[in-house]
């Protein structure tokens, strides 16, 4: 079980200077075996606590505690060491580094052809067609998008932290990105999304507005109300 | 040949043996071994330090090995290798120095290297550049590469050095005929106070002709290094410049590219960019379990890949 307890991230505003609440006393549980979806406007803090969980950013306050351990202050290294796997909301480019490279990088040992082509063809990528190509800008958005997600499957792990994964792919291909979160059904799985679809996939539905949690609960709970009036969404979500 | 000269032969030229076909190694300025056949023909200059190599036109799927070596101090190596490759010719052509100088004399090598590529003729050059050993004295490179290609030939040119190297000045200059194609590849990789200059000069002469120079470079500790590129456009010609270089620690890198389309039917292009690695590289394989040093490195050898 993954928990946030009275997490707070304030950050300095390099032009007026002022302190700038981007997590706001935030208190949250993810259970294992569960998929949970963040959602809410731009700029609320989703990426910010994606990123915080992978320890890219440290709390200003408070405790994230994994499996009864306070990893708060854990590296990056060790939580990915531990089982934590990410994926960006934008894709990382190397100039040099093949697919089979950072598969192999992912995986965290050498990768025969079979392997490589269960990782990409979970994603709908041919591994044939993929595997020499550098990961960099000669593939278009969404090619870099799944690849980025094979390397996730590649990697493996126990908690998955998903930043709006089905940014940059085509709609058809959202029943491979259902695959995938099925395949992870015994494991944490935790989405930053605004997509119905996406949605429509999650155990647990969390709503963030203005640096604030707004509500957490059952999809079934908060889907509802959200798909009734989805351009007034935030609105209802208040109301919750 | 002892130890120090099979590594150095491995590392420059993948030699684990005597290699089969043309070769040519000389050492400490003299001549250790050569094997010559009538495709390949290898011939000793009369008038002056070094060989010329002859293709044969017609010759297909062939490799020439003339790796050099060096392994004293206070020694001055100047040679002249002049490579005549016959039309519609195919091969490769691995060259390449290393310096193992464990004294406190300097150890240079001077190699002038000139390309005359007959029509429809393909070369292939592979030149690596590495310095080892633990003395005081530069373990230096000059090397001038003068390249013709006549009517749709094609020269790649893949060079490398490794490190080690205390100071080198590299030189290529080409001339490119109608429809023919130059294409670079060059790695250079520098450390501590070692500096490197690598300077091309290349003519696009003829109609349709076509020159593609990428150089990657990586440099850390206080070591320097400097890129230049002339590329002119006299014909109606497509040219491409590329240099991206890593800084490290407090290292520079210098990057002067100029296009010159002296034709208005010309199209030349240059990019550079150079810089620290990305923070999201290193933060994206950190989150896949390497510790920073691994992602650096994981990405330099990407990057020089």
């Amino acid at each position: 079980m993954l928990e946030l307890k009275n997490v707070w991230y304030t950050v300095k505003d390099e032009t007026s200077g002022k302190k700038q609440d981007i997590l706001k006393d935030v208190n949250l549980t993810f259970d294992q075996g569960a998929i949970t979806v963040i959602t809410g406007p731009n700029g609320s803090g989703k990426s910010t606590l994606i990123k915080m969980l992978m320890g890219f950013a440290r709390p200003t306050s408070g405790k994230i505690i994994f499996n009864g351990e306070d990893i708060t202050g854990m590296s990056i290294t060790d939580r990915a060491r531990k089982g934590f796997t990410i994926a960006f909301q934008q894709p990382v480019r190397f100039k040099g580094i093949t697919v089979k490279k950072l598969l192999e990088l992912s995986s965290g040992k050498k990768l025969d052809t079979d392997a490589m082509c269960e990782c990409l063809s979970a994603v709908g990528l041919c591994a044939r067609n993929y595997i020499d190509r550098s990961v960099d800008g000669t593939l278009s958005g969404g090619e870099l998008k799944r690849i980025e997600l094979a390397s996730a499957v590649a990697k493996g792990g126990e908690v998955y932290l998903l930043d709006e994964p089905e940014a940059g792919i085509d709609l058809w291909s959202f029943e491979d990105l259902v695959k995938i979160f099925n395949r992870l059904h015994d494991k944490t799985v935790i989405i930053v999304s605004h997509q119905q679809r996406i949605l429509e996939t999650a155990d647990k539905i969390i709503l963030f507005e203005n640096d604030k949690l707004i509500s957490a609960g059952r999809r079934e709970e908060i889907f509802e109300k959200l798909s009734r009036n989805q351009p007034l969404c935030w609105r209802i979500a208040q109301e919750i | 040949m002892d130890k120090t000269d099979e590594q150095l032969l491995e590392t420059i030229a993948d030699l684990h043996s005597v290699p089969e076909g043309s070769f040519n190694i000389r050492k400490n300025g003299k001549l250790l071994a050569r094997n010559t056949n009538t495709d390949i023909e290898i011939v000793s200059k009369a008038d002056k330090d070094g060989i010329d190599i002859i293709v044969k036109p017609g010759v297909k799927n062939k490799s020439v090995h003339i790796p050099v070596l060096l392994t004293v101090g206070d020694f001055h190596d100047l040679v002249y290798n002049d490579f005549y490759i016959g039309e519609n010719a195919d091969v490769t052509i691995i060259a390449g120095c290393g310096i193992h100088n464990d004294t406190c004399g300097d150890s240079v090598h001077d190699g002038v290297h000139t390309f005359y590529l007959g029509k429809n003729a393909k070369v292939r050059y592979v030149e690596k550049h590495v310095g080892t050993g633990n003395g005081t004295g530069k373990k230096e490179f000059m090397p001038i590469t003068k390249i013709f290609l006549k009517e749709r030939s094609v020269f790649t040119m893949e060079s490398t050095q490794l490190g080690g190297v205390t100071y080198t000045n590299r030189k290529t200059l080409a001339t490119v005929g109608k429809g023919a194609q130059l294409i670079v590849k060059e790695k250079i990789l520098t450390d501590g106070s070692e500096k490197a200059i690598t300077d091309f000069k290349v003519n696009l002469r003829g109609k349709s002709s076509r020159a593609d120079i990428v150089s990657r470079s990586v440099a850390r500790g206080k070591s320097e290094q400097c890129f230049y590129s002339n590329m002119i456009g006299k014909n109606e010609c497509f040219g491409h410049v590329e240099c991206d270089g890593i800084v490290l620690d407090t290292a520079r890198i210098i990057s002067v590219p100029k296009i010159d389309a002296v034709s208005p039917e010309a199209s030349l292009v240059h990019e550079a960019a150079v810089g620290k690695i990305a923070g999201e590289q290193l933060l994206k394989l950190m989150s896949l379990g390497l510790s920073e040093q691994e992602a650096e490195d994981a990405v330099i050898q990407g990057f020089l890949n």
